[in-house]
């Protein structure tokens, strides 16, 4: 760009004397080289004017246009967005509160099964021992039964032996004592 | 830029000026430079007019075409300039596009580059001089010519400083309209004597086939590189009117 203009004066040399009367941009003498001018001044204030008033404010106007209309989308989009952001927060929300109530629920029914299933282990336990003291009292009552043919079967014994030895029947009072005697001193009187 | 078969190299003639539009131009001195610009006018108008007729909501090229020149320039001016750019963008946009088209129809053969005339470049830069000055005293009235005294300077060197910076501000007439008309003719003088040379070289015989070869593809170089230049040109030359917008608008 620079060199442009230092070429050319290396040339002007050679081609200034080529072309008489120099250069005609130079030649004001001539009447077009002013009325150019001037007949520019006028095409450029048309063309200002043209542009100003009508072709750019055109463009103007679909640019803004397209800007309004972008904005106004990315706003829609937005909108959109928050929308599906607080449905995705609802359905969070409610997939929550339905576990919750699910576990509630579940919880309920394992202590209520809990507590039937030890309503019914104590019932259970209750008829066990009553069993078992029952089962005990009989076995009480047989011992006592038998404990009393014991002592009818010792006496009864001790007087057929001691009838066999002597020939003679015992003195009843001494026997029972010392039957008594004897199945006290073994615990079973 | 028509290469004619002459004996001589006649790089110059195609900047020569011609009334265009048969005698209702002739007698209007309507040139074939304004022929030019009118076109040049006519296709940036034609790129937003025919590019936005279908108002897409998704562009297709032509319709991304315009809304790209139209953003490039609208954040060139509000970039450099500030928030304030908005109001000149229509201004600098008509400017860039008038500039670059003017640039770029030139490489065209046959066609006629209105910015390698100095007159052109020079009042394109002398109206936004102006622009920039009108503007600069209606945002800070008097204190405008404070931008002329740098701070911080020795009272004594005060004089010196505000002269100095008096013709900086001035030179930027010269140095934006010189900028464009030089870039612009040099490129065009060059391809011309090129192409003048393939012309005689080849017209020489057999020697002189290789070495007409050789301008060719130095042509065909240079072709790629005004297309370069043309656009360059017209971004420097708006880059600088946002520039000094700012300056004026800021005053620093």
């Amino acid at each position: 760009m620079r060199l442009l203009p230092a070429a050319l004066l290396l040339f002007l040399p050679v081609v200034a004397h080529a072309a008489e009367g120099g250069m005609p941009q130079l030649d004001f003498a001539n009447p077009l080289t002013t009325s150019q001018v001037v007949w520019g001044a006028i095409i450029f204030f048309v063309l200002y004017l043209l542009a100003s008033r009508f072709a750019l404010p055109k463009v103007g106007e679909v640019l803004e246009e397209r800007a309004s209309r972008i904005a106004q989308d990315l706003e829609t989009a937005q909108a959109a967005k928050a929308k599906s952001d607080a449905a995705v927060m609802e359905m969070t929300e409610a997939t929550a509160k339905a576990r919750a109530d699910a576990q509630a629920t579940i919880n309920a029914e394992l202590e209520k099964a809990k507590a039937t299933a030890a309503q019914q282990a104590a019932s259970l336990n209750e008829k066990l021992e009553r069993q078992l003291a029952e089962s005990e009292a009989q076995i009480v009552a047989a011992r006592t039964a038998a404990m009393g043919a014991l002592r009818q079967v010792a006496t009864d014994t001790a007087q057929t032996v001691v009838t066999r030895l002597t020939g003679a029947a015992p003195d009843q009072a001494r026997l029972n004592a010392a039957i008594g005697g004897a199945l006290a001193s073994r615990g079973l009187g | 830029m028509a290469a004619e078969g002459s004996s001589s190299i006649d790089a110059l003639s195609q900047f020569k000026l011609s009334t265009a539009l048969g005698p209702i131009g002739a007698s209007v001195n309507f040139t074939q430079s304004n022929m030019m610009m009118v076109i040049a006018g006519l296709l940036t108008l034609a790129l937003l007019w025919v590019g936005m007729r279908p108002r897409a909501m998704v562009p297709g090229r032509l319709q991304a075409a315009a809304e790209l020149a139209y953003e490039f320039i609208l954040s060139m001016c509000t970039e450099t300039i500030g928030p304030e750019g908005r109001r000149f963008f229509p201004f600098v946009f008509s400017l860039f596009f008038f500039i670059l088209f003017g640039n770029l129809m030139g490489v065209f053969p046959y066609a006629f580059t209105f910015t390698s005339h100095i007159a052109v470049t020079l009042a394109l830069s002398l109206l936004v001089f102006i622009l920039v000055t009108v503007v600069a005293l209606k945002e800070h009235g008097v204190h405008f010519f404070s931008y002329f005294v740098p701070a911080g300077v020795p009272k004594v060197l005060i004089p010196l400083m505000v002269l100095i910076e008096v013709i900086s501000y001035l030179s930027r007439i010269i140095s934006l309209s010189v900028r464009l008309f030089a870039n612009m003719m040099a490129g065009h003088v060059m391809l011309e004597v090129f192409g003048a040379f393939i012309v005689m070289l080849g017209a020489a015989g057999a020697i002189g086939w290789i070495p007409a070869a050789l301008s060719l593809s130095v042509n065909t170089a240079l072709i790629g590189f005004e297309l370069l230049v043309a656009t360059l040109q017209a971004y420097v030359f708006a880059v600088l009117t946002c520039i000094y917008l700012h300056d004026a608008v800021h005053l620093h």
